[in-house]
């Protein structure tokens, strides 16, 4: 192309451009809207608004006089979605924040060995007590469902390959997984009423709660990673003389493990926190009780939170707090755990 | 060990694939399998170790015989016949939670066979130096497999292949995702294991069939949707030069396919 078809008009590759930084003295000019609308007396969320209202305007309205309809769309479709971000994110950081900064003065001790037996008034009592019992329980329910899970999956991608009960179980599945969780409560209830007496409530009849609930996402997360190990591979095994069920077990699944472990601790903790089925089936007590299956109720986290909310106190409020604060590290342990046994077991590939 | 096909019809479901091959399969030779995509041929080759049945539905009328045996009769375990008679495929597959080591002797872990040290450092020597590889990974066994090039990598899958010493190595394009100075390396390979191993190659390249193997088989459809049928079955030097079939020579001059 030579230079005097460039100089034309039609042609021409480059156009004029907001200045560097523009974003910044938009969004100074949003803030100070945002600032005066305050200083006015619009409260502080319509002041937010204002503020974000301005910059996604005023951003992509500038762009269009100085620049083109393109970059005028750029930039508001960028403003949209980082105002989606921000609308995603705020809520959930709060929420972190209050839980820390509300249930860490709760935290001593004390509240982490002591349980509420014959606690009444200020005394000092604890969770020790509801956090046995959660992790109890949740252990419970996984020793029933990580088996019955990960087979249910191996059943269906290895064996079943779409044949009549594949299709069933992987409808069955998907039923299960939208049970509400206090009907896996009521029925885990009702199950051990007419196995073991009316109004039995005990740590076994909570873990079996749980397990309603999470074999589902064991199911699926481990059909999703066995999925993932080519053919090529099992075809390999099988070339090699391998028969099926040594090829399943020494070869799909050490190299699926990594994504079944994530997937399975991840269904840990998506459990560790329900409280309905807890509620009906593990029941309520003050009491230290370190046995699943005596016909006595067992205290979980979510249930101690839930407990101490409706005592209606100022110690109740600060207990469940604090209740909020371990139930929510140990959920980040969890999936911190997750996360590192997901990369120690992926395939290496490093040369 | 020898393999006689005696009119082999090969069926996925209702669906007839390959109808009617026969052919006979000398020891310690190379042959090789050419024809147009869809003909058939690599369902073929995998009927000649059971690895069709893979598929749900896949089954075999006709008789196919290794080494005097019918390999699919009645009270024939298809993991027998496996052991006999080894597979490498069109893309390298090695085990990627393995390293090259245990890739070599994945016949042998797979199947929990307890080996010593010793004996297994000798297998995994053997089997990479059959395969042209040691030289080349001999430092760095204890890597993973998938670290390898491409072409290392089906060199590595040809190991593991011989590791668990078959009579007969099966071979589906082997080549077919490696570049030219990879494929030279499996061909030379091809010409050395012809002295241990009866060797079947599938292939695209009629250049490679006519370099490697001493009979060829030209197999051809009739028709779309037609199964798939054995043109002609002759040494590669008569079928390279004066084939029996018009259709054969249209094919290898390039006239079609």
């Amino acid at each position: 192309m030579s230079n005097t078809e460039l100089s034309n008009e039609e042609t021409k590759l480059s156009h004029a451009t907001l200045p560097r930084g523009a974003q910044w003295l938009v969004g100074i000019a949003a803030i100070a809207l945002g600032g005066l609308a305050l200083v006015l007396g619009v409260s502080i969320v319509g002041a937010v608004v204002i503020g974000v209202l301005a910059f996604l305007i005023g951003y992509p309205v500038w762009a269009l006089l100085v620049e083109n309809k393109r970059s005028a769309t750029d930039k508001l479709v960028t403003g949209l979605v980082w105002t989606a971000f921000g609308v995603a994110v705020i809520p959930l950081i709060w929420l972190v924040y209050m839980v820390f900064a509300r249930g860490a003065a709760t935290i001593n001790p004390e509240f982490l060995t002591y349980s509420m037996r014959s606690v009444t008034g200020d005394e000092q009592g604890g969770l020790y007590h509801a956090l046995m019992g959660t992790l109890i329980v949740t252990g419970i329910a996984a020793l029933i469902s990580i088996p019955i899970g990960i087979m249910t999956a191996i059943y269906l991608i290895e064996y079943g390959k779409g044949n009549r009960l594949a299709k069933a179980i992987t409808f069955l599945v998907d039923v299960m997984t939208g049970i509400p969780s206090i009907v896996a409560g009521l029925f885990a209830f009702a199950l051990f009423t007419l196995l073991v007496g009316p109004g039995t409530r005990f740590g076994f009849g909570g873990g079996v709660a749980l397990s309603l609930l999470m074999i589902p996402t064991v199911v699926r997360s481990t059909e999703e990673m066995l999925k993932l190990v080519p053919d090529d591979l099992r075809e390999a095994a099988y070339a090699l003389g391998v028969p099926k069920w040594r090829t399943i077990t020494r070869m799909v699944l050490p190299t699926a493990i990594g994504g079944i472990v994530t997937g399975v601790v991840l269904a840990i903790s998506r459990v560790i926190g329900e409280t309905a089925p807890l509620l009906v089936a593990s029941g309520f007590n003050p009491n230290m009780n370190t046995s699943a299956f005596d016909d006595s109720p067992m205290m979980t986290v979510p249930v101690f939170i839930y407990t101490q909310l409706s005592e209606a106190t100022q110690k109740g409020v600060e207990y469940a707090w604090g209740g909020a604060l371990v139930l929510f590290i140990l959920v980040m342990v969890l999936n911190l755990i997750a996360r590192i046994v997901g990369t120690i077991f992926a395939p290496k590939t490093g040369r | 060990m020898s393999i006689q096909v005696k009119d082999a019809s090969i069926f996925y479901g209702d669906f007839k694939a390959v109808e009617d091959v026969s052919m006979s399969i000398k020891p310690k030779s190379v042959t090789a399998f050419i024809g147009p995509s869809g003909c058939g041929k690599s369902t073929f080759l995998r009927t000649l170790n059971r690895m069709h049945e893979v598929i749900p539905g896949a089954y075999v009328e006709g008789k196919i015989q290794i080494a005097g045996q019918d390999i699919y009769g009645p009270n024939v375990d298809p993991v027998a016949v496996r052991r006999k008679v080894g597979m490498v495929f069109q893309r390298p597959n090695p085990f990627p939670t393995m390293s090259i080591y245990d890739n070599v002797l994945a016949g042998n872990k797979l199947n929990s066979k307890r080996i010593k040290k010793p004996e297994a450092d000798a297998i995994v020597e053997k089997a990479l130096r059959g395969a042209n590889l040691w030289n080349e990974v001999k430092d760095r066994l204890g890597k993973p497999g998938m670290g390898l090039s491409g072409g290392q990598q089906q060199r590595l899958c040809i190991a593991r292949a011989i590791a668990v010493q078959p009579e007969v190595l099966l071979m589906d394009e082997p080549c077919s995702a490696l570049d030219p100075i990879s494929t030279a390396a499996i061909e030379d390979l091809i010409h050395e294991l012809k002295s241990d191993y009866t060797i079947v190659i599938v292939t695209h390249n009629m250049q490679q069939a006519a370099r490697v193997s001493d009979d060829t088989g030209f197999f051809n459809l009739k028709a779309a949707g037609q199964p798939g049928h054995l043109v002609e079955f002759n040494p590669t030097k008569q079928m390279f030069t004066n084939p029996d079939n018009p259709d054969t020579e249209a094919y290898i001059s390039g006239r079609f396919g």
